[in-house]
């Protein structure tokens, strides 16, 4: 789970991190009195789900509060396409309005899960500021580490070891010592994927400040902080997207025509995969889980007749110990509620498949079966040409 | 012979008053193993479809001699219902949970080194020796008993995978669903080290995904130490990176754990890999021809 830079910065701050002064403006108004606060200059940040919104003209440095409320006209609304957005980008509901702070040095600093090990990682470089994955491509003598045994956690004098070798020196140094010691706090009692801050600055005034910040949840852990569901700015998400998690199924939106209803995430990157391999263009990802049951499968139906793009639906269900005619009694339903007309191939593996098929074929749906993920998968295909002709 | 289990495997399953737990528990027996206790803290000394429960993992191995534990427990107390295990000495837990948090999963993989039990999963269908013993939650008439060791990140996949072997008169020594966590107990090289000692495993298909280096790994491995033939399948040549791919962890993220890597990786140390997901039986065919005609 995402969340926007102000309410990572929220949260570092919460742990004794400096940061800058900054108020969030959802108006053009807002941000130019905002801009007033901070005495005219100041850093006006459009505040999306992506990164490299620098590139893509979401901030600037501002020096007039007119200038400010300009700016936030011409953000607010705007779609940013990002390096990390994909080329639909994200549109612009909220900016961040910051103090101008004078920057002497930056730096890159982070926690995640390093699988290898299966521990955090603590991941610092001298490079802030920059992509850390060009840095650690270019120049991995740059990155410096430390996985963190989970029995000790993080002492003291192995995060003086990071801040000397980053070169910070007297004050500082010790100041970086107890900022990165907040920092694991942070990522363990917040179950962090990722706390990452980049820039982290040393300002001209001598003090460390994150100028940038990213936190990512834990999705499993989302359960044990009541205030996350809160923080998510569901502008930033795909509304079908939103409306599979809240039947608890794995849905992301792809740009092709075949929408595809699939048990298992392995299985279902695999039925894209064989899509593609006929030549046609999957329209999401869904996964309803191992063990789809009929009002998952129905909900999952719906979600994937939302999707204007999508000509012809493709069923994968590999149960095993499921019961075929129950999942296609979840089709039948789903799909005679909306009386919907595009073709559908339905692929099924488990007990009862004949009751199943003769289920489907009885509906009057738009409907063919089949006995295996080739076979079903290339059927589809065909039946998208046909009505393209 | 097999891996890890066997007939002589005595099955105590944590969270066996829960529905799925319940559910497969039969299902276990089902297909005839022996599911000889379950537990459920605060549900000791009663009966369930003629299974003792304990509130102990301890107790159960006492007065049971269950070496084997197949875990339901929801994500919430799933990290503990492993440590228990690990605590009464059980030789092997299967962790079947979904959604254990990453901060549960560090301690339990670090306290897992200092012991001697095997974790596989969580999140994961489990492990199968068919013919013999079911731990876990696949279904038990796809399988079909052979030489071919089956090891996967994937659930659903690995039906699929396990359907085309037998399809083609591919029988399994033992399948091994290692789990789709970023964290997770066994993993390819601990499982591929089994099968290459164990004399009835003729070759092994191995199935991964997009996400992490798992792959590489065991790519690496293959190369210096297998004396058997290897397969696989990578699923997720199609997936865009930054996007979750519904397992923790399937996703490309800074250009790491992509498919085409991982297919290179793997074909350059010698192991074939599957150029469609239709095509799993016949790579593992292919790779038997090529390793006999050597």
């Amino acid at each position: 789970m995402n969340i926007h830079e102000y309410q990572a910065k929220e949260i570092l701050s919460s742990y004794g991190i400096p940061i800058p002064r900054g108020r969030v403006a959802l108006t053009s108004d807002q941000v130019e009195r905002a801009a007033k606060m901070m005495g005219g200059r100041c850093v006006v940040k459009a505040q999306i789900y992506a990164g490299g919104r620098g590139k893509a003209g979401g901030v600037r440095l501002i020096h007039h509060p007119e200038e400010a409320q300009e700016y936030g006209k011409d953000l607010f609304g705007r779609t940013l396409v990002t390096k990390q957005t994909g080329p639909h980008g994200l549109k612009v509901r909220r900016i961040l309005v910051e103090e101008a702070v004078e920057i002497a040095r930056e730096f890159y600093l982070s926690i995640t899960l390093d699988r290898e090990s299966s521990r955090y990682i603590l991941i610092a470089s001298a490079e802030g500021g920059m992509d850390i994955e060009e840095v650690a491509s270019k120049s991995p003598e740059k990155i410096l580490t430390h996985t963190v045994d989970p029995f000790t956690g993080l002492r003291p004098y192995q995060a003086r070891k990071i801040a000397l070798a980053l070169g910070l020196t007297g004050t500082i140094c010790e100041d970086c010592v107890e900022l990165i010691l907040n920092l694991y706090r942070a990522c363990l009692e917040k179950d962090c994927a990722l706390i990452e801050i980049n820039p982290l600055v040393v300002t001209k005034a001598g003090w460390l400040m994150a100028m940038d910040a990213k936190i990512t949840f834990d999705d499993n852990a989302v359960y044990r902080h009541r205030e996350y569901p809160d923080m998510v700015d569901y502008s930033q998400l795909d509304p079908l997207e939103i409306n599979a998690a809240k039947y608890d199924l794995a849905y992301i939106k792809l740009s092709g025509t075949i929408g595809c209803l699939v048990n298992g995430a392995g299985l279902a990157m695999a039925t894209l995969d064989v899509l593609k391999e006929c030549g046609g263009e999957p329209a999401n990802f869904l996964d309803v889980g191992g063990g789809a049951t009929r009002e998952k499968v129905a909900e999952a139906f719906r979600i994937i007749l939302q999707d204007c793009d999508v000509r012809g639906i493709f069923v994968n269900i590999f149960g095993g110990i499921m019961r075929c005619d129950v999942i296609a009694q979840g089709i039948i339903e789903a799909a005679g509620a909306v009386s919907c007309i595009l073709p559908i191939v339905v692929r099924m593996d488990g007990s009862h498949v004949e009751e199943g098929k003769k289920l489907l074929l009885e509906s009057g749906l738009n409907v063919q079966v089949s006995a295996s993920l080739g076979d079903g998968a290339s059927k589809i295909v065909q039946m998208l040409r046909q009505e393209g002709q | 012979m097999s891996i890890l289990v066997n007939k002589n495997s005595r099955i105590v399953v944590q969270g066996i008053t829960g529905r799925s737990g319940l559910f497969h528990a039969k299902q276990c027996r089902e297909y005839g193993t022996s599911i000889v206790a379950g537990v459920t803290p605060g549900k000791g000394g009663i009966h369930i479809e003629g299974i003792p429960v304990f509130n102990t993992v301890s107790e159960a191995v006492t007065y049971t001699a269950a070496n084997v534990s197949l875990i339901f427990v929801p994500p919430s107390g799933a990290a503990d219902a492993i440590l228990e295990a690990v605590d009464a000495g059980i030789a092997l837990a299967v962790c079947i949970t979904e959604g254990i948090p990453i901060r549960d999963m560090v301690p339990v993989k670090a306290i897992l080194r200092g012991s001697t039990t095997r974790l596989i999963g969580p999140n994961c269908p489990g492990i199968i020796t068919p013919g013999e013993c079911k731990v876990g939650i696949m279904p038990g008439h796809i399988h079909a008993r052979g030489k071919i060791g089956v090891v996967s990140r994937s659930g659903t996949l690995t039906y699929e995978a396990v359907k085309q072997l037998t399809d083609l008169g591919l029988g399994q020594s033992t399948g091994v669903g290692i789990g789709g966590d970023p964290i997770i107990g066994m993993n390819f090289v601990d499982v591929l080290t089994l099968f290459n000692e164990d004399p009835e495993t003729e070759g092994v298909f191995m199935i991964g995904e997009i996400g992490g280096n798992a792959e590489e790994a065991a790519a690496e491995w293959i190369k210096l130490h297998m004396k058997k033939p290897v397969a696989a399948f990578i699923a997720g040549v199609t997936a865009p990176p930054g996007k979750r791919m519904g397992h923790a962890g399937a996703i490309i993220t800074g250009g790491k754990g992509k498919a085409e890597d991982k297919i290179r990786t793997l074909q350059e140390c010698g192991v074939v890999v599957a150029a469609s997901p239709t095509l799993m039986g016949e790579a593992m065919l292919e790779a038997m021809n090529r390793s006999s005609d050597v």
